[in-house]
């Protein structure tokens, strides 16, 4: 079953309609929490409506037209099928993990490989989750991602329907990564809202790595919603991949939790899209936590990547790292738009930000803006941007000693990157990430 | 052998109305090291500068011929295959390049232009850690990024182990000695005294005496204000230490007179 978007109604009333249409069917959720979360959800979204660019924090990213096209809306579990060999590009296979494989949003059981968890360890999907484990959906879901002031993230809300499920219990290491591999597939337009929950409770170490492709040159847009929890001096590295390719767009939205003594840290790598709009959002709830954000961009053609963060310091004695950047070539459009909230009475915050940016032609742009609201007197909060071209002194020391003045600079741009790949600590996935960047770099300056 | 002729000389900045370098004079044989004193701001390191190739001088006039071929044509990493390397002044820090990466890429590079043989991984290694050893470079220094976090006389030392490793035939020194601590100071003085042969020629360019007493001229140019003013021998430099520059910028301003 799925519903199409009717294009003569503004796209808002096309959402509330589909939502009204199936109402009581796919949509009725077996939980009544969740199922009133929806219900107030579809109102929030109606009242707030489509994010528009005279909203500021959708100033420089335009998601109206792309939104406003005949997508189908699928409602009912089935999803194309699939073969190995479709996804076989994008299995990382040299990276050791616990597989899953989600199409258009729902686990594929049959491309996915789970291997042995360790005991209490659930990786499922969120459905399977809400069945089986109710108690910890109820406890997280819908708890850190505020549809308040979002839209999509109202959307998402409303239409909830599947995603993926990892849940790591109190003390348990995960020594491999747990890797979802999302695909889209299907000859239609599709409008796809998966919703993801990641609860890794108190002292549990685990790392999650998340890569989106597409095999379908249909246009999809993608509004993901994912939620984590991080427990006290627990530990989670999640990283995600995106590289749909030109005719897919999407809002990713992921809201995170921390509590005492816990370190999360997030990295997004951005290497196609057509819109691409990712709201990293962490709260750290709780004193002596570390929170690191880490992204880069290599955009290309016309894609636009619009990379939103949020780190709210809402406890004393924590410390944030944010580190942006971008290889911005052709007529691309990076912006960087990291908001620090430290409220008041949470002293001895230590948070830094950078934002760092190549720009290869006339034609790409970079928008960037830090946003620091700061409400306690003893903290230090740093942020710097830049904004420019490959350093022609290290180009030409490069030169004098015998490479070519494009070996120089690739090598330049490379060295760039690498600053965040660093901070990969798979090193099957750093190496996967580095390799892909060499491949779209070995085109460049010829 | 003339391994570099350098003939009436003038070059100014790329797109701007500065004339640095007015009419320099100067032949280095193979085999020979000589060495370029002269004050601040009279033109020595923007003669380095135009002989590696950067390309923000213009050459206004004059010619520079290198085994008897015209060199301003040639690109700088052309240069470099060709056997031209410049010590920096400042080495250029470069986070996030490997030293190991970029060197054997170098290397490779220069070898082949000279139709030598790629060196395998196992060859470049051990030559790495035997040149690193000569030159008093401290290997750990080797898996780092290229001078980043070095200090100044490690970036000095590192520019003086990559010279050992591209086997230049014309090596110019723009103030290597700047800034080094005595230890430092000897270890690119036995560095540089090492490789010096019969098939290579040495342009050290210098504020100071002091290393010509380690690493001894076959001639002393001084340049003041774009132009080699007076030639020596290595007694010049003794001179010029203790009389400094005056004297001959009163015997020069004479001549033109």
């Amino acid at each position: 079953m799925s519903t199409a978007l009717d294009t003569d109604v503004r796209p808002e009333d096309r959402f509330i309609s589909a939502f009204e249409v199936n109402h009581g069917q796919a949509l009725n959720g077996t939980n009544a929490s969740i199922a009133q979360q929806r219900e107030d959800a579809i109102e929030r979204f109606s009242a707030l409506g489509i994010p528009t660019n005279s909203l500021e924090a959708w100033k420089y990213t335009d998601i109206s037209k792309i939104i406003d096209r005949p997508y189908a809306l699928p409602l009912a579990p089935e999803v194309p099928s699939v073969d190995p060999s479709d996804i076989a590009p994008f299995t990382i296979d040299d990276m050791d993990a616990h597989r899953v494989v989600l199409v258009n949003g729902r686990v594929d059981p049959s491309l996915s490989d789970l291997g042995d968890l360790p005991s209490g360890v659930v990786v499922s999907s969120l459905t399977q989750a809400g069945d089986a484990h109710p108690d910890i959906v109820e406890a997280h879901y819908g708890q850190y991602a505020d549809f308040e002031d979002e839209a999509l993230t109202a959307l998402n809300t409303a239409f909830v329907q599947d995603g993926a499920f990892v849940y790591v219990p109190s003390g348990t290491v995960v020594e491999k990564p747990i890797f979802f591999l999302h695909v889209t597939a299907g000859q239609e337009d599709l409008f796809l809202q998966p919703r993801h929950l990641f609860v890794v409770e108190d002292g549990a170490i685990a790392r999650i790595v998340e890569a989106q492709h597409s095999l379908t040159d249909a246009h999809t847009f993608t509004n993901t919603v994912t939620e984590t929890f991080v427990g006290e001096r627990a530990n989670l590295e999640h990283y995600l991949v995106q590289d749909e390719g030109p005719n897919a767009s999407q809002v990713h939205t992921r809201a995170g939790q921390q509590k005492d003594d816990s370190v999360y840290s997030t990295n997004t790598v951005t290497f196609s899209g057509e819109v691409v709009r990712n709201n990293a959002n962490i709260e750290a709830d709780g004193s002596f936590c570390e929170s690191n954000l880490y992204g880069l961009c290599i955009g290309k053609e016309d894609m636009h990547v619009d990379n939103h963060t949020q780190m709210n310091h809402v406890q004393p004695d924590c410390n944030s790292n944010e580190l942006y950047k971008h290889v911005l070539n052709d007529e691309s459009t990076a912006v960087f738009n990291g908001k620090v909230l430290v409220t008041r009475g949470s002293q001895r915050i230590d948070a830094y930000q950078q934002n760092d940016t190549i720009v290869l032609t006339h034609d790409a742009n970079i928008y960037t803006k830090p946003e620091l609201e700061i409400y306690a007197d003893d903290v230090v909060c740093s942020h710097g941007a830049t904004t420019g071209q490959v350093d022609e002194e290290g180009v030409f020391y490069l030169r004098s000693r015998g490479l070519s003045e494009r070996r120089a600079r690739i090598l330049m741009l490379q060295a760039f990157c690498d600053e965040v790949l660093s901070e990969y600590k798979i090193d099957a996935l750093r190496n996967h990430i580095t390799e892909k960047i060499r491949q779209r770099f070995a085109n460049y300056f010829s | 052998m003339a391994l570099l002729e350098i003939e009436n000389l003038h070059v100014g900045v790329e797109g701007e109305d500065i004339h640095i370098l007015k009419g320099v004079d100067l032949t280095l044989d193979t085999g020979d090291l000589h060495a370029i004193m002269g004050p601040n701001g009279s033109g020595k390191s923007t003669l380095a500068s135009v002989i590696a190739g950067r390309e923000e001088y213009e050459v206004l006039d004059g010619e520079i011929r290198y085994d008897g071929d015209d060199l301003l044509e040639l690109e700088p990493e052309e240069r470099a295959e060709e056997g031209i390397f410049l010590a920096f002044q400042y080495p250029v820090e470069l986070p996030g390049v490997s030293m190991t990466n970029f060197l054997k890429e170098a290397v490779n590079a220069v070898r082949e232009a000279r139709g030598q043989d790629e060196l395998s991984s196992a060859e470049f290694l051990q030559q790495m850690r035997e040149r690193a050893d000569m030159m008093g470079l401290d290997a750990d220094l080797t898996k780092r990024s290229v001078n980043e976090g070095f200090s100044g006389g490690e970036k000095k030392r590192n520019e003086i182990f990559q010279l050992a490793m591209l086997e230049p035939r014309l090596a110019i020194l723009d103030e290597t000695d700047s800034g080094l601590d005595i230890d430092a100071l000897k270890n690119v003085a036995d560095g540089v005294n090492k490789l010096r042969d019969e098939d290579r020629g040495f342009l050290v360019i210098t504020h100071y005496e002091r290393i010509l007493q380690y690493i001894v001229p076959d001639r002393i140019h001084v340049m003041m204000d774009g132009k080699v003013v007076r030639s020596g021998d290595k007694d010049l430099a003794q001179q010029l230490e203790e009389h400094g520059y005056e004297w001959i910028r009163e015997e020069a301003a004479a001549a033109a007179a």
